[in-house]
């Protein structure tokens, strides 16, 4: 028997409100499986239990806000009750279907699913009326393999449409048309927030199109939220750590030469930009210097045990968000390219996993895109440094006695005076940039 | 038939019929080609069996407009002999409903000559013929079937739906090298209006918008033109602002003046006269879902008729039909 308890989404966070459960009694986890949906002061997050076996009870109704630690379901662990193996008819909530049930899925699909061991119960459908389709099924991630004790050689049960809409948990998804569909995509709206006003509460793409601009007025309440969140933590940073700054400039031309001659290898899509480079750098940088990477807890420096790089992203309606992109440091750069794309974008949408959320152990902040080109930054406690980056900009530089045009960088280090000293951190920012003039060492 | 008298094209006050300008159209044609005659069941000296023809017999004598003998099958042999031999024959048959007793001579022989002879043999023929319901003449007269022969390779379907089309389709699809066929709507040949003295020719590749607008297309052709318009105005008044698409050729279609329209008003009617099963409005549909699934607001909405026998009673008749509160009540649902 384990609990699944509201879990802590960062160093500031003290509750949280249950906003939607991924799961019913009765349902099979694993460990890693997403099964809940946690609304913290600053986003949405998705969050991962952290045992397997079946769900026995929710503890806690959606929409409640309950304190961190709180039990929010009990989990029956295969490990203890091997006997309390239930068989996938009696798996099934005992209550009656979801009113409304998602379309079933294609013989295709279902096929699909088995070969790649995707459980179907968990894939988001983004067919129409939700309808799962071969790519969702192609890009979710496969089931771990299930416990062994279920026969392998159960007669799989002929199953009809109908029974098959009964077995897929209530609804998670939105009715919207292909257009509103394309526009929310393309302006940014997650779907699930927008009020459909068609037949049956079908998303139209005037909806959207209002969703997308009522957000300027409606953001002032969540980002209120975010706002008094990125206070807080801003404050507590500026009382308790007495910062020290340093600043460097780096001649980026070795590094962008590099880059735009991967670039002509690479696909349009998977094309770099300069902060994938940046950002594999400082966390080598960071590797090398472990006095700054890593946590001050209890009036102690405690150096984390692998690099995971806070990438600071500003959200639309105001604040920020820090999530983590773990193992900077041994990815390689087009791999950074992807993370960072992909761990922005759902920054910004309000879909961060809880392990993201995680405390970073060194934060980058770049605003080179906001066109300024230093910034000096605001350490997240309970880390103990921040490298800020600024723009890319074309200045004279002297190069071995000569005056030259070169692309250069300003990155700067906030760091934490009762954990380092000023030599530790231009260790990290000449580490920076000794890496960018050897970028096909990165 | 006393009552029958030889009508004027262009009355004096400037207007003219839809059965007028077909005549127009068919004069034309035998007054520039002697290769050109008119043959059919009582095109002669009835006139035509829906007054198409009157009083031509007398102006180009029974050489070039011809009474056939009741046999669809065998008029429509011959007329694709007389176009194999060289001659640009144009055969009248009464209703789309007889046609049938000429299907065969249609799809084996016109549709395909040209195929299996390698393209040595074409057949330039145009068939005239009546379809459509709205005029108490019952099921075995009111059918549309139009959309059976757009279903044929080998032929060219067209439907006139405004006097301008019924004017000039005939020459241009005389122009054709394969066989045509032109469907008149029974219900439009008293629809009076005035020739635009500007049009000399219809482009027969091109659907024709009739009405500009932003929220819905409405696909319609043929009969169900005017309802759609009419439709369109009433929709109009309520603030919707409705697209009307005159398919005017039912093959091939133009898929690019549909697409378009829907792409920029992302909601689609298909009015078509035919049951929906298999029918023609189910390919534009088809067509539509296929090429701007991704612009689409709304499903698709079809206004059909009635899956039944065209009935004879005028109340049954018109709950049958396609009928503009029906496009309407689509329209609605589309942008609601």
């Amino acid at each position: 028997m384990a609990e699944f308890t509201m879990p802590s989404l960062g160093a500031d966070m003290d509750e949280g409100m249950l906003s939607e459960w991924l799961v019913h009694p009765g349902d099979r986890v694993t460990r890693g499986d997403v099964i809940a949906v946690v609304e913290t002061a600053k986003s949405a997050i998705e969050v991962e239990c952290f045992h397997s076996g079946t769900v026995e009870a929710l503890l806690v109704d959606e929409g409640t806000t309950v304190p961190v630690g709180t039990p929010l379901a009990r989990i029956g662990t295969t490990s203890e009750s091997p006997s309390a193996e239930i068989s996938p008819a009696e798996s099934r909530p005992p209550e009656s279907p979801p009113a409304e049930s998602p379309p079933p899925s294609t013989p295709l699909v279902r096929r699909l699913a088995q070969d790649l061991h995707v459980d179907l119960t968990v894939v988001h459908g983004s067919g129409p009326g939700g309808r799962i389709t071969r790519a969702d099924v192609e890009h979710a991630e496969p089931a771990p393999a299930r416990d062994k004790t279920v026969p392998t050689t159960r007669p799989v049960k002929p199953v009809r449409g109908d029974d098959w809409a009964k077995e897929r948990p209530a609804p998670l998804r939105v009715k919207a048309s292909p257009l509103a569909r394309r526009l929310a995509t393309e302006v940014g709206v997650d779907l699930a927030d927008v009020t459909g006003t068609g037949r049956d509460g079908t998303i139209r793409a005037d909806d959207v199109r209002s969703a997308a601009a009522a957000e300027g007025a409606q953001r002032p309440a969540v980002p209120d939220m975010a706002r008094a969140a990125t206070a807080r933590l801003m404050s507590r940073s500026k009382r308790e750590i007495p910062h020290f700054y340093l600043a460097t400039t780096v001649d980026m031309a070795a590094a962008l030469e590099w880059m735009h001659a991967c670039n002509r290898e690479l696909s349009l899509s998977a094309r770099l930009v300069p902060a994938a480079l940046t950002f594999k750098a400082i966390a080598l940088a960071a590797r090398k210097v472990p006095a700054l990477n890593g946590h001050w807890v209890d009036d102690g420096f405690v150096p984390a045990d692998e690099v995971r790089l806070g990438v600071a992203v500003s959200l639309r309606g105001g604040g920020l968000v820090a999530p983590a992109l773990a193992h900077a440091d041994t990815l390689s750069v087009t791999e950074v390219m992807a993370a960072l794309k992909d761990l922005v974008a759902r920054a910004r949408g309000g879909r961060l996993r809880a392990s993201e959320t995680v405390d970073p152990s060194l934060t980058v902040t770049n605003l080179g895109d906001q066109g300024v080109e230093a910034v000096f930054g605001v350490v997240y406690p309970p880390q103990v440094a921040l490298v800020g980056l600024g723009r890319i900009v074309e200045r004279p530089v002297a190069v071995n006695g000569l005056l030259g045009v070169r692309p250069v960088l300003t990155a700067t280090l906030s760091a934490d005076h009762r954990a380092a000293d000023g030599a530790t951190g231009a260790r990290l920012l000449t580490a920076l940039d000794r890496l960018l003039q050897h970028p096909e060492e990165l | 038939m006393s009552t029958r008298t030889r009508p004027r094209a262009h009355p004096d006050d400037g207007t003219t019929t839809f059965r007028e300008a077909l005549r127009e159209g068919l004069r034309e044609a035998l007054a520039s080609d002697d290769r050109v005659f008119l043959m059919g069941e009582d095109v002669g000296r009835y006139g035509g069996c829906f007054g198409v023809s009157l009083g031509l017999l007398e102006e180009f004598g029974p050489d070039r407009v011809r009474d056939t003998p009741l046999s669809e099958s065998a008029f429509v042999g011959a007329g694709i002999g007389a176009a194999l031999a060289g001659m640009r024959p144009v055969v009248e048959i009464m209703t789309v409903n007889f046609s049938l007793l000429a299907l065969d001579q249609i799809l084996n022989n016109a549709a395909t000559l040209r195929h299996m002879s390698g393209g040595q043999l074409g057949v330039p023929l145009v068939i005239r013929m009546t379809t459509g319901a709205g005029r108490q003449l019952a099921a075995q007269h009111s059918h549309s079937l139009e959309g059976w022969y757009a279903h044929i390779p080998g032929l060219r379907v067209l439907a006139p739906a405004t006097i301008d089309d019924a004017r000039h389709l005939l020459s241009a699809a005389l122009t054709d090298p394969d066989p045509v066929l032109l469907f008149e709507h029974g219900s439009l040949y008293n629809a009076a209006g005035t020739l635009d003295p500007a049009v000399h020719e219809v482009d027969l590749d091109r659907a024709a918008v009739r009405r500009a607008g932003d929220d819905v297309t409405v696909v319609a052709y043929g009969g169900c033109v005017p309802k759609a318009l009419e439709a369109a105005e009433e929709l109009a008044g309520a603030g919707i602002s409705a697209e009307v698409v005159d398919l005017r050729s039912l093959r091939p279609l133009d898929d690019a003046t549909i697409v378009g329209s829907v792409r920029r008003t992302h909601r689609a009617v298909v009015v078509d006269e035919g049951w929906r099963s298999g029918s023609l409005s189910a390919e534009i549909e088809s067509r539509i879902c296929e090429q701007v699934f991704f612009d689409l607001d709304a499903p698709v909405e079809r206004v059909c008729s009635a899956e039944v026998p065209i009935p004879y009673a005028r109340r049954l008749e018109e709950a049958a039909l396609p009928q503009p509160a029906g496009i309407v009540a689509a329209a609605r649902r589309a942008v609601s």
